[in-house]
């Protein structure tokens, strides 16, 4: 299903104004704090009444300030996961996970309790209340309430940016799960690059209101006029081969074997993995008699100076995209140029473990 | 225990006594619905004439009883505007009535009421309220799933509370439907005339001390249930 918005609307020293549509799977929303996000979300969800505007999945109105449509919120069939959970305090576990199907529809109620709730692993607190359960724990409740109510449209607002760095490794898996098992469409709002590389299969970049780039997670993230130098990243489709003794997992590249920390997947996963700019070496012979452990080859197909001592160099590796970080002063003495062959050297380690998601890079997954 | 306590207490003090809890607990009763919508008003709305409403509520509050009393009177009395009205409409007739004697308490309970009730509802996230409508649950909804059952121990706090205030109303009722015994005369009232005749302070006494239990009951039931809810809600 097919999501379109446009939205006008402004606050005292605000304003937002985007228009975009964006294909099934998860779209992420990306950008800093105060860039519109979670407004815009708002007014998905129906808690903000928008200036102007329109706002439809597939052929779904939800709003239309021309046509004076204005769905209120329990009319829109949503599954909202809040940043801070906002379960029910007076209600168990069950009763919360209950309370969103109750209203649905009785057709529409596919979803089966017992698998949200072993999907989810929370079948051991049914019977306790929200104030006796962690972080991670409200948050997985958080993820089921809002399935088992039957969405049309799942909405999460940051849903991990309260938790820590340990609870947010226990919940992103979850969100996989939900974006390649059901074909609910995902509005997911984020400011962490990590999570746009793993989750999203389109990108909506946003700046003080207005969107600044859109795109897969690769086109985005190596955006610097998005990310800054500093923040550029690649994003690379591989395939796990084998998980070897000395605590490495070996996979397959478009470009070459890439060595990385033990991962969790199965041999034969396809995977994406987030390479931030600034952890990659280039060479232009293959080097020799070097501790890092891969190596990935590839087209330079773009140079771009910038306003500093650095440059980004962008190669193409197979259909994929791999940016590096390097100065200026390398570009000129390594006389490097578009379409030459070069090396891409990446320590292993230099690839944290939550740069590392299921599924293809820049492509719905399912 | 009953038996025993109607022994112990004359036949007019026992009246008094049956007729205050009646009186108390039906202005309680009668006025709850209403002190529920005038508190979510107050704490949710924003309307013209917001601190009107306020105003007029709290009115009883800081008005002398007998002024509330003496309003009541002219509005609800037999030759009263409303008064009037309910007669030939109703043959609702409140002055010198147990029914006349309800409704002084309940409007001098009623700020009381409002107070705790708002205060509990100022204290529930609109947030939950906005998490249970994107769920699916309309404005009703989520008052009765939601809103309701967070601010039950204010609505049973404000109850209390305004039970016992009812119990303790003297001047607007005595002003409004007099001192007759079995029909308006209530403890405070009792007490009252009691001590205006020689040999009258025993009788006044027991009533005294019927007041005084009344009133630590009450008390220690609205601590009891407050905790209990704060416990279910919190979870443990």
């Amino acid at each position: 299903m097919k999501l379109s918005i446009s939205l006008q609307h402004r606050f005292p020293g605000f304003g937002l104004d985007v228009a975009f549509e964006a294909p099934p799977g998860v779209t992420v929303l990306f950008g800093p704090s105060g860039s519109g996000k979670t407004t815009l979300v708002n007014a998905v969800a129906g808690l903000l009444r928008p200036d102007r505007g329109r706002i439809a999945a597939g052929d779904w109105v939800l709003v239309d300030t021309q046509a004076r449509r204005f769905l209120p919120p329990h009319r829109r069939r949503l599954g909202y996961v809040f940043q801070e959970g906002r379960l029910f305090p007076h209600l168990t576990v069950r009763q919360n996970l209950a309370y969103g199907r109750w209203f649905a529809p009785r057709e529409a109620r596919t979803e089966s309790f017992e698998r949200v709730v072993d999907m989810l692993g929370i079948g051991h607190l049914l019977d306790r209340r929200p104030g006796a359960l962690s972080g991670g724990e409200k948050q997985r409740v958080a993820i089921g309430r809002a399935l088992l109510a039957a969405p049309k449209l799942i909405l999460a607002d940051e849903p991990l940016a309260a938790l820590d760095e340990a609870r947010k490794a226990e919940i992103l898996p979850y969100f996989e799960r939900l974006r390649d098992e059901i074909s609910v469409p995902i509005l997911y709002v984020s400011h962490s690059s990590a999570e746009v590389a793993r989750l999203a299969t389109t990108v909506v970049a946003l700046k003080e209101g207005r969107i600044a780039a859109m795109g897969s997670p690769a086109d985005v993230l190596g955006d610097v006029a998005v990310m800054g130098a500093r923040g550029a990243a690649s994003v690379l489709t591989a395939r796990v081969v084998a998980h070897h003794a000395d605590g490495l997992t070996e996979l397959t590249t478009a470009a070459g074997a890439l060595w990385l920390p033990l991962l969790p997947d199965a041999s034969g996963t396809t995977i994406r993995v987030r390479i931030a700019a600034q952890e990659v070496i280039l060479a232009r012979a293959r080097p020799e008699g070097l501790s890092a452990l891969n190596i990935l080859t590839g087209t330079i197909i773009e140079i771009r100076p910038g306003h500093g001592p650095g440059a980004l160099v962008t190669l193409a590796v197979g259909e994929e995209r791999l940016t590096a970080r390097v100065t200026r002063r390398s570009v000129e003495a390594m006389d490097l140029a578009p379409g030459q062959t070069c090396h891409a050297v990446v320590k292993s380690v230099a690839v944290a473990p939550e740069d590392v998601g299921t599924g293809r890079a820049g492509e719905p997954a399912g | 225990m009953w038996d025993a306590v109607s022994t112990w207490l004359g036949p007019a003090e026992w009246q008094a006594v049956r007729l205050s809890l009646r009186v108390s607990f039906w202005a309680t009763l009668a006025s709850l619905p209403l002190g529920i919508f005038v508190a979510y008003a107050l704490a949710r709305w924003s309307f013209p004439g917001k601190q009107a409403l306020n105003g007029l509520v709290h009115m009883p509050l800081i008005l002398p009883p007998v002024v509330t009393g003496y309003l009541l009177l002219i509005t609800f009395g037999r030759r009263g505007t409303v008064g009037q009205f309910l007669d030939a409409w109703f043959g609702i007739v409140l002055s010198f009535r147990w029914t006349g004697a309800a409704v002084a308490a309940a409007v001098m309970a009623f700020p009381l009421m409002v107070r705790a009730i708002r205060l509990a509802i100022e204290a529930v996230d609109p947030k939950l309220e906005a998490a249970a409508s994107t769920l699916g649950a309309s404005r009703a909804w989520v008052f009765v799933t939601v809103t309701l059952p967070l601010i039950l121990p204010g609505i049973v706090a404000g109850a209390i509370l305004a039970f016992a205030k009812a119990i303790g109303e003297f001047g607007a009722t005595i002003t409004f439907v007099s001192n007759i015994p079995g029909q308006t005369q209530t403890i405070p009232s009792a007490i009252y005339a009691f001590l205006q005749v020689p040999g009258g302070q025993e009788a006044a006494s027991r009533l005294v001390v019927v007041a005084i239990v009344i009133a630590m009951t009450a008390l220690l039931l609205s601590e009891f249930v407050a905790r209990r809810v704060a416990r279910l809600v919190a979870g443990s």
